[in-house]
């Protein structure tokens, strides 16, 4: 069997403690095993039709369209998805990889929740053991999701260490797998970490393009011009984009999140003000100060709170391939408005990121442009931020 | 052409004078689109991109295998755009509304999931919208009012009566009595006077339709048991009307039976109610000896409702389906243990159909079929599951 | 007692609406026999019903009140019966269907005429929907009275006066009982229209709440009802009698005059 390359450009590898590389390897070979073995992708198959709801539609989105004056404007209905986000695509793919090896128990690290509800969620479905770590901060913030991981089954570890957020969450649930010498599945949720994660990952999500591309062929017989999704991690970002990163006619449109501004020091826009360095077992970019640093990440939308990003992303930024820029919290929370007006649709606020993008630019693109935009999740989640937000104006 | 106002003896058009015309309007702008196919190239699109249709049926495993009889499959309404069946309805009757050249958009709605779908379907075709709901509700179901208003629906808080979603249909129609003229009243289900029982089944009538031919493709055969929820019947109608002619295969409803319904406080309408007139049409509904309508109750606010859909009580006095209830302990434990099954939320409305299911499906045979409704998802009844836990806990 | 289409002939009528039982049935069956005192020509009154779904918040909250009281359609035609003989202007009842239904149509209809009511008021019961117990209040000497709104078109409008008898309830404008609603055409214009159709009397009501809007009404009707205002105006005094006859007796003889007394 092929062995898969570690980097993407420079970028990826396998930055971890020792004692975690036969877990990875062991990881590594069961993952290029499934991609050879028709059941595993038969019962995927199934589940995302069955279970998640898949295809997601490709919706397009007349009024914003009708607005803006300009391009045309797609959605992506990830928010359609069961548990209301991408996120699921790639959990269950881990989960049954999971199933697979014989494993009785995931770990996973959660900063909303979004992604522990996922994780819980499949390990539900597969009767796994699941513990997830969560900030204590977090878990204080996003009670709901901690009560949906707990009915799921889930037991929920709330972390006290540094910022008790996502990143120490990380730190923490790492440090359990280490413990445990990698006897437990690691579920990942970004296409982040050490590989063979930021390739899996990604190559779980890659659905979102391929049937997007699809979509786009049949209602438009072309592909788009651009193609837009927000960046915390990238993993909704690299599975919209992949299907598309062949054709260099298609823009790729990466939006992270400027929080209070990128020239403030709030913010997650880790390709737009970070360097290149290693946090959580792979080399890519990362916000880090002169002493080497992590500086916490700040963002309104809790699911793009993150210093980092995947290593791919830092490949594609370098080559030129994809463009990077980002929206402030105020333009994803106007965006945010904007599209529950328009077309009666409660985006993310992390997809309101890359809504906002589309708010600001495709307006002047002429009438016969595509823009695809991935609607990666639902708001039901953000309602008691933008509540507080427009209370407190 | 007209249609028939009535299911065999349920039915009809109880309403003030001033909604006559009204009704006689809808009902030849409804028949029109029938015919009309701009009006389904119009809905299908809808249907499949912004809803999400069709909505999969899902063989559950795990469900299946813990209770050792029946094979289970699930209909997944929870995975459309705003979380359940309400949207094709709410779609369908606001598509209409605006080919009426209607400006305004008026619903009522009880827990707030019918009311969230309409002004869903009123932004995105950009009409006005005005949601009446119980004060009781508004306090209940914040987040959900929350949802509307960023929608750009305005929330009425409703203090007559109880307070609660009957009282918020009673406004409503007083409303539309007021603004008949430019505003079309958007009913959530299978209830109120001529046409929309029928109206609102033909918008639902796709579940049962894709279920079909679902369960077909997947088994080779019909289902011998369909099980959904009662409240007003919106989701159950979606669901039956396919198999309706098909004897062989068993419908059942499921209705609240909040404390039992043996208490009094319950929302078991066709169990325990009697044929009497509510909101606009003759069917089975809780009232006392001297007709006053007697409040509900259900820990789902989306079964909480005295009356129940006309066409429901037909089924009934025919025999065609059965009605039967669950509790408001088992709708919660039915809830529970599909989180802990199949990693699914379910709504509590839902879970009562489920707990029909968890009651009844390990004594089937194991070549036998269940066809469940599984007409939302459970994320806004959180809060409710939550503080039940807390009382768990503290005593 | 005299004939519902009586108390129209030689003058316009004043029509009153009170909910039965609001606080109590006593101080209903006083302010009836007051009412009637005063020269009002038609006497309705109201069935209180947990879901009124066509009146406003007057007469809901009068509902209110008067179920809080626990009035029944029994204690209410018991309450009619009694009084029967001490009353002459025609008592209607209105009231909505489920409490007929509750209370069985066929007894329903036999008991009210045995408690001296004359005409049934049904609002949530369109001429296409009552034949049922239309017919069983007409062998009962009983009118069952239709009602006409301001859209109700041509077609509806004659189907609606072959069926009616003893009067014909004139709805002065989309809405609700009450102050609210949408003002429709003159009352001139509506009530000719409707006049064109039919020979039956024609009461003019809803939101007819002053004398001047009553004197406005009888210039063009042949009835005027007033329903909420009166019940506004009585609500504070409760069971009270001296305090309800004085509130009471200057507001009817102020619409009496309005309405006048000359011939139609």
């Amino acid at each position: 069997m092929k062995k898969l390359s570690m980097t993407f450009g420079p970028f990826g590898g396998q930055h971890v403690p020792e004692v975690l590389l036969p877990a990875l390897g062991e990881l590594e070979e069961a993952f290029l095993a499934s991609r050879e073995d028709l059941s595993f992708a038969e019962e995927m198959t199934h589940l995302l039709r069955d279970y998640v709801g898949r295809p997601s539609p490709l919706y397009f989105a007349s009024r914003i369209t009708e607005s803006l004056g300009g391009a045309k404007v797609y959605l992506k209905r990830e928010d359609l998805n069961h548990t209301g986000a991408h996120k699921i695509n790639n959990v269950l793919g881990q989960a049954l990889l999971a199933k697979r090896m014989g494993k009785k128990r995931v770990i996973a690290e959660t900063g909303a929740g979004m992604h522990g509800v996922a994780t819980a969620t499949a390990a539900a479905l597969f009767g796994l053991e699941c513990t997830v770590y969560m900030g204590e901060e977090d878990v204080r913030r996003q009670a709901p999701n901690v009560a949906r991981m707990k009915l799921l089954g889930a037991e929920v570890i709330p972390v006290t260490s540094g910022t008790r957020t996502l990143a120490d969450a990380v730190d923490e649930a790492i440090a359990a797998w280490v413990g445990e010498a990698g006897k437990s599945f690691y579920l990942l949720g970004s296409v982040v970490g050490p590989h063979p994660y930021p390739l899996m990952v990604r190559e779980f999500q890659k659905i979102i393009g391929e049937e997007a591309k699809a979509q786009i062929l049949e209602k438009e017989r072309r592909l788009p011009d651009r193609v837009v999704a927000c960046v915390g991690g990238g993993s909704n970002a690299m599975g919209l984009f992949h299907a598309f990163v062949e054709h260099p006619e298609v823009a790729l449109v990466g939006v992270e999140a400027a929080g209070k501004g990128v020239d403030s020091e709030f913010h997650a826009a880790t390709l737009t003000k970070g360097k290149p360095g290693v946090l959580h077992g792979s080399y890519s970019y990362v916000l880090y100060d002169e002493n080497g640093e992590v500086q916490p990440a700040y963002s309104i939308s809790a699911g793009l709170d993150y210093p980092g990003v995947g290593p791919e992303h830092s490949h594609l930024a370098e080559t030129g391939r994809a463009s990077y820029v980002s929206a402030t919290d105020d333009e994803a929370v106007d965006a945010f408005l904007r599209t529950c007006r328009l077309e009666g649709i409660i985006p993310a606020l992390e997809s309101s990121h890359a809504l906002a993008h589309v708010y600001r630019t495709a307006g002047s693109l002429p009438k016969d442009s595509i823009v695809l935009a991935n609607l990666s999740g639902r708001g039901d989640k953000d309602m008691d931020t933008i509540l507080s937000l427009l209370q407190g104006k | 052409m007209k249609t028939s106002m009535y299911f065999g003896p349920f039915g009809g058009q109880y309403v003030p004078e001033t909604l006559v015309p009204a009704l006689d309007e809808l009902e030849k702008a409804y028949l029109a689109s029938l015919e009309d196919p701009s009006f389904s190239a119009e809905m299908a699109p809808l249907l499949r991109d912004y809803v999400g249709r069709p909505s999969p049926l899902y063989f559950a495993p795990r469900i299946t295998e813990s209770l050792g009889g029946a094979k289970v499959y699930l209909k997944r309404e929870d995975l459309n755009h705003t979380g359940a069946h309400k949207i094709n309805n709410a779609l369908g009757q606001v598509l209409l509304a605006r080919r009426m050249g209607k400006r305004r958009i008026i619903a009522e709605t009880g827990a707030g999931m019918h009311g969230v779908a309409t002004a869903t379907a009123a932004a995105l075709f950009g009409l006005e919208c005005v949601v009446y709901m119980g004060e009781e509700d508004v306090h209940r179901q914040a987040a959900n009012v929350a949802r509307m208003d960023l929608l750009g629906a305005k929330v009425v808080s409703v203090m007559s009566g109880t307070r609660t979603l009957k009282d918020a249909v009673n406004e409503a129609i007083r409303d539309w009595v007021t603004t008949v003229e430019d505003s079309f009243y958007v009913i959530g289900s299978v209830m109120g006077p001529h046409p929309y029982p029928l109206m609102v089944r033909d918008f639902q009538k796709i579940i049962g339709e894709e279920a079909k031919a679902q369960i077909l493709e997947k088994e080779g055969r019909l289902p011998d048991q369909v099980v959904a929820c009662v409240g007003g019947g919106s989701n159950a109608m979606g669901i039956f009307h396919a198999f309706v002619e098909h004897p062989e295969v068993a419908l059942v409803g499921v209705e609240a039976a909040g404390r039992g319904v043996e208490t009094g406080l319950h929302a078991a309408t066709i169990s325990a109610g009697k044929p009497g007139v509510l909101h606009g049409s003759y069917s089975y509904v809780l009232y006392d000896g001297d007709g006053q309508i007697q409040p509900a109750h259900s820990i789902s606010a989306g079964l909480d409702y005295p009356g129940v859909g006309p066409e429901h009580s037909h089924l009934a006095e025919t025999g065609r389906a059965s009605y039967v209830s669950a509790t408001d302990d088992e709708a919660v434990e039915a809830f529970r243990r599909t989180c802990r099954l199949e990693g699914i939320i379910p709504a509590l409305e839902s879970s009562h159909a489920l707990a029909h299911v968890y009651r009844s499906a390990g004594s089937l045979p194991k070549d036998t079929i269940v066809l469940v409704n599984l007409s939302g998802r459970g994320d806004k009844d959180m809060d409710t599951i939550l503080s039940l836990q807390s009382k768990e806990e503290q005593s | 007692m005299k004939s519902l289409s009586s108390a129209f002939e030689g003058k316009k009528a004043l029509v009153t609406y009170i909910a039965a039982g609001d606080p109590d049935l006593d101080t209903t069956a006083y302010l009836l026999k007051l009412l009637d005192t005063e020269g009002v020509d038609v006497l309705e009154v109201g069935i209180p019903f947990s879901d009124p779904l066509a009146d406003g918040p007057v007469i809901q909250q009068a509902s209110q009140r008067a179920l809080a009281g626990g009035a029944t359609l029994k204690k209410i035609l018991g309450m009619l019966k009694d009084l029967r003989n001490e009353i002459s202007a025609p008592r209607v009842l209105m009231g909505y269907m489920n409490s007929v239904i509750a209370y069985g149509q066929e007894k329903f209809a036999a008991d009210a005429a045995g408690a001296g009511v004359s005409g049934v008021i049904i609002p949530d019961l369109p001429f296409h929907q009552g034949e049922k117990l239309a017919s069983l209040l007409r062998e009962q000497g009983v009118d069952f009275i239709l009602m006409v709104t301001p859209n109700t078109p041509a077609e509806r409008l004659r189907g609606i006066c072959e069926r009616a008898s003893g009067f014909l309830y004139c709805v002065s404008r989309l809405g609700v009982t009450g102050e609210s609603g949408t003002a429709g055409a003159s009352p001139k214009e509506y009530i000719d229209r409707i006049r064109s159709h039919t020979s039956l009397p024609l009461a003019l009501g809803f939101g007819v709440g002053t004398p001047e809007k009553a004197a406005l009404a009888a210039e063009a009707a042949d009835g005027v009802v007033v329903g909420s205002a009166l019940i506004s105006l009585l609500e504070p005094c409760g069971t009270d009698r001296e305090l309800l006859r004085s509130k009471a007796v200057p507001f009817l003889r102020s619409l009496r005059e309005a309405v006048g007394r000359t011939r139609r």
